[in-house]
């Protein structure tokens, strides 16, 4: 039994002139408890819509058009605002992008972890005050005291990024969704939050929606990895297979910009890298066809007039290109 | 033949809190030292906090260093007055990690890349609007994006505004802070083959300052490792990347995201 | 503490120049009481001529801004013409009925603004933002005059509220708590039209300020965690909007003994507003001077109390006062 299907999710925005921009156009996948799916897109994918569409936390002029999205057996596009509530924070979690705004400014952090937990259990002040210092300990190995009493401006991005973390597992969710949680951290931190996630789910069986747009990342953490482009899943499978042998041309063109690994020498050094020709597409345009076809190098004729539907490529690996179709 | 750029002995100093005692004051530069050779690349790795950005500002003679010196071309910037400073500026361009901040939103993408021009006060008016539509071709923004805003760009077209105003005054030096980082994937690979087209065709050298190993070691001829305000190793970068020897390089090296497409096996941390 | 050090001494310097440029502009206005005196054919020249003298108004100006300001260090303020008494306690006996009249005003209208502007945000756009956005707009039009006046003749027609003054007639012989009855029915239309004037502005602010936090990422993701919509409208948004309303507060704290002069005169409560008013017509020049100095005091006042409260508010201007 999947924790979460999301199946056909349509989401879109409109512009202030009237537009109606589709940010997601038929979005499915499923996520079985304690797995880890990484959603791999660049900038207009949609994957940011995507993780704020789960818990209807999209700005006030994105709309969910259609779709399905039963988490635990609920359909969280339909429940009532009080079960969405307590959703929300109980049993998903969700970690915004920017950690540096993510964090209220005048509010200490003890106060704004606690708050956390007084919205989803009855305890008295002495409990909350012991598990929120339990909960920063947590994620603060060292200085949790002091972290407790800091305020978010006096915190480096990694710190911030640990609050975050502490905030949306403290009341013990299911699920957790992170958008782009280490953008702005150096790598030595981005090390330490991927290894964070990992021993999360480790000790507390957390299914994790990681969304982010450098494949690097999901290479060590992610169990399946969803590709998205153009508000469309491109290809979804297990995370070796996508990263070694991707299906879509559009994965296949977007690991081949990454440059060579430095292990291999440096024949490569200084020439030119891979690139994807063109620009994402305009989805405001409403084009007919496949959304890559522009920038595709194997486009063929079909894919100018129908969007392509998804096939099978292998085991629990499906693609949506007409490459694969019958 | 000198170098373009050699920096020997560089001290940044600033004060913290109240200036009571020196203890009080912050060193972001503890004696940097380095030297970049005409139309080459120098990366510049560290963490945040290893004052890469620093030392950028000192070079581009937008901070004044506490102590040492910047040659460039063999002229002493720091010890230049303020005038003369002023002269040397447009040789040594920044190009930063965030486009968003570094240009204007509201002004159009012609009025970014004239400004340079406004400001020093060179050319005729239509002569600067040729200008600017040349610089505009030489980093692939369609011509019909010039008259749109900033803000309606992408981040990629962003960036490569940013690149085209850095090279509105023909720089020589060209110093990149993080200039990648903000990046999706395939829009680096587009703007890191931008950038060696323009070392190529107009013989620009490059401080690369990054986190990125795996960019740093693909753009760069040498490799400098920065940590705590000192480069603690540097060199060619073949030499630094197949046998590092400082702590600080290899738990860098060691942090950074890596695969392999070998079919079915991945590196892992 | 350097901050606050720095901030006092501002203030301090602020009031002398005040005191200065009040002074010069009083004595260098045409004309003074004892003209008006001059008019009365029952005095004589002679007499007018001593009391000039008494009242030192033939010295030179330095002169007496320098003995004015020596009594001012005592804690006097010179000398009323008019009323034949010191100033400060005639001062302060009024200043007391304005500050009665103000703070009671002040209040309510904070406490009226806040969860109407909060209320005002959340629903932005939607029908009870709108219909609140048109009321505080038309009461914004509406000068403070009309609403006073307007209030007295309600109360007129009405005889529900008295039309005027602090108490009644016979006010000794009534019981304390018929005294402070009274004095509550006498206030109730000036405190009214007092809030009706300040009101829609403050609401106004209230929801702008709120309305740009509510769009904050810090929101978005205090809601992703589950934080009741009550908790997040006032903890979290009304909090992070707090700045610009605090420098408001400051303000209104500024404006406690200046704001209601309208307000007094026309409905006859003796307050400074109609001191000040009258002794500026007689040219009763310390009256004037000590009105201002003391109006003036309450604004520099309220700024620097505007100051301390953003201070122990926000933790990052705390921080960046130590980094000084």
């Amino acid at each position: 039994m999947p924790l979460l299907e999301v199946k056909n999710l349509h989401v879109s925005y409109s512009a202030r002139s009237g537009e109606v921009c589709p940010a997601l156009a038929g979005v499915n996948f499923d996520l079985g408890p304690g797995e880890i799916l990484g959603v791999l897109g660049e900038s207009g994918s949609g994957k940011s819509t995507l993780a704020a569409a789960l818990l209807r936390l999209l700005p006030s002029n994105g709309k969910i058009q259609k779709g399905l999205v039963l988490f635990e057996g609920k359909n969280l596009l339909e429940v009532s605002p009080q079960d969405l509530r307590r959703i929300r924070g109980g049993r998903i979690g969700l970690i915004f992008q920017e950690p540096s705004s993510s964090l209220h400014p005048t509010l200490q952090i003890g106060q704004q972890v606690s708050d956390v937990l007084a919205a989803h259990e009855y305890l008295a002040r002495r409990a909350l005050n012991e598990k929120t210092s339990q909960l920063l300990a947590s994620v603060f190995p060292v200085d949790a005291e002091r972290i407790s009493q800091s305020y978010p401006h006096e915190l480096s991005g990694g710190q911030r990024q640990r609050v975050l973390i502490a905030q949306a597992i403290a009341c013990g969710p299911s699920l957790l969704v992170a958008d782009e949680p280490t953008a702005s951290l150096d790598p030595t931190t981005q090390k330490e939050i991927l290894q964070l996630f990992g021993t999360l789910r480790q000790k507390l069986g957390l299914a994790v929606i990681f969304i982010t747009h450098n494949p690097a990342l999901l290479a060590s953490l992610a169990d399946r990895i969803l590709v998205l482009y153009a508000g469309r899943v491109a290809e979804i499978g297990p995370a070796a297979k996508v990263l070694s042998s991707p299906q879509h041309p559009y994965t296949a063109a977007l690991l081949r910009c990454l440059p060579t690994d430095f292990a291999e020498g440096q024949s490569a050094r200084k020439t030119r890298l891979h690139v994807i020709a063109g620009e994402p597409p305009d989805l405001s345009l409403h084009e007919r066809g496949c959304q890559f076809e522009p920038r595709c190098t194997e486009r063929m004729e079909v894919c100018q007039c129908d969007e392509p539907a998804v096939n099978a490529v292998g085991e629990l690996h499906e693609v949506s290109c007409f490459k694969f179709a019958g | 033949m000198q170098p373009l750029l050699r920096v020997e002995n560089l001290v940044k100093h600033y004060a913290a809190g109240r200036p009571a005692s020196l203890k009080d004051k912050l060193t972001a530069l503890d004696g940097v030292s380095l030297s970049i050779p005409s139309g080459e690349t120098l990366a510049l790795v560290g963490e945040s906090g290893s004052g890469k950005s620093t030392l950028a500002l000192c070079i581009a003679c937008l901070e004044p260093p506490t102590s040492g010196s910047i040659w460039f071309e063999g002229i002493d910037a720091a010890a230049l007055g303020e005038n003369q400073q002023c002269l040397l500026r447009p040789q040594i361009q920044l190009v930063f990690q965030d486009p968003a901040s570094s240009l204007n939103p509201r002004w159009t993408a012609l009025d970014i890349v004239s400004e340079p021009f406004l400001v020093q006060g060179r050319f005729t008016k239509p002569d600067r609007a040729v200008r600017a539509l040349q610089l505009l071709d030489r980093v692939a923004i369609p011509r019909k994006m010039a008259a749109r805003r900033a803000d309606e760009l992408s981040g990629g077209q962003k960036q490569r505004l940013a690149i085209a105003r850095a090279l509105a005054l023909e720089p020589k030096l060209l110093i990149l802070d993080e200039a990648l980082s903000a990046l999706d994937c395939s829009v680096q690979a587009q703007i890191s083959n931008l950038l060696l087209d323009l070392q190529s065709s107009l013989g620009l050298t490059y401080l690369f300052i990054t986190h990125d190993f795996a960019m740093a070691a693909h753009m760069a001829d040498q490799i400098a490792v920065m940590y705590q305000g000192r480069i603690v190793e540097s060199g060619p970068s073949e030499k630094i990347l197949s046998s590092p020897n400082h702590e600080a390089t290899r738990s860098l090296m060691a942090a950074t995201p890596r695969f392999i497409e070998t079919p079915g096996v991945l590196v892992h941390f | 503490m350097r901050y606050f050090i720095r901030r006092a001494l501002h203030a301090v310097f602020l009031l002398f120049g005040v005191s200065l440029l009040t002074f010069l502009f009083s004595a260098l206005t045409p004309g003074n009481y004892f003209d008006e005196m001059r008019l009365n054919p029952q005095i004589s020249p002679e007499t007018v001529a001593a009391l000039r003298a008494q009242y030192q108004l033939d010295r030179p100006l330095p002169v007496r801004y320098a003995h004015w300001l020596n009594a001012v260090a005592h804690g006097q303020l010179g000398f009323s013409f008019a009323y034949n008494n010191p100033v400060a306690p005639l001062l302060w006996a009024r200043a007391r009925n304005t500050l009665l009249l103000t703070i009671t005003a002040t209040l309510l209208a904070w406490l009226v603004a806040l969860p109407l502007g909060v209320w005002s945000a959340a629903s932005f756009g939607r029908a009870p933002d709108r219909v609140l956005s048109r009321t505080t707009a038309t009461l914004l039009v509406v000068p403070d005059l009309v609403l006073a006046l307007g209030l007295l003749i309600l109360a007129v027609r009405t005889g529900w509220f008295p039309t005027g003054g602090l108490v009644s007639d016979g006010f000794d012989e009534l019981s304390v708590s018929h005294k402070l009855r009274d004095i509550a029915l006498h206030m109730t239309l000036p405190v009214v039209s007092l809030v009706l004037a300040t009101l829609p502005m403050l609401v106004r602010h209230v929801r702008a300020s709120v309305a740009d936090v509510l769009d904050a990422p810090f929101l978005r993701a205090a809601a992703g965690h589950g934080i009741p919509q009550r908790k997040l409208l006032y903890r979290y948004a009304l909090r992070a909007a707090a700045n610009p309303l605090i420098s408001l507060f400051g303000f209104s704290v500024g404006t406690l003994l200046s704001g209601s002069l309208l307000v007094e005169v026309v409905m006859s409560w003796p307050g400074l507003g109609p001191l000040l008013l009258e002794s500026i017509l007689a040219r009763d020049l310390y009256v004037v001077i000590g009105g201002v100095l003391l109006s003036m005091l309450f604004l520099v006042g309220g700024n620097l109390f505007a100051d301390i409260l953003l201070y122990l508010a926000d933790p990052r201007i705390r921080t960046a006062a130590s980094a000084e």
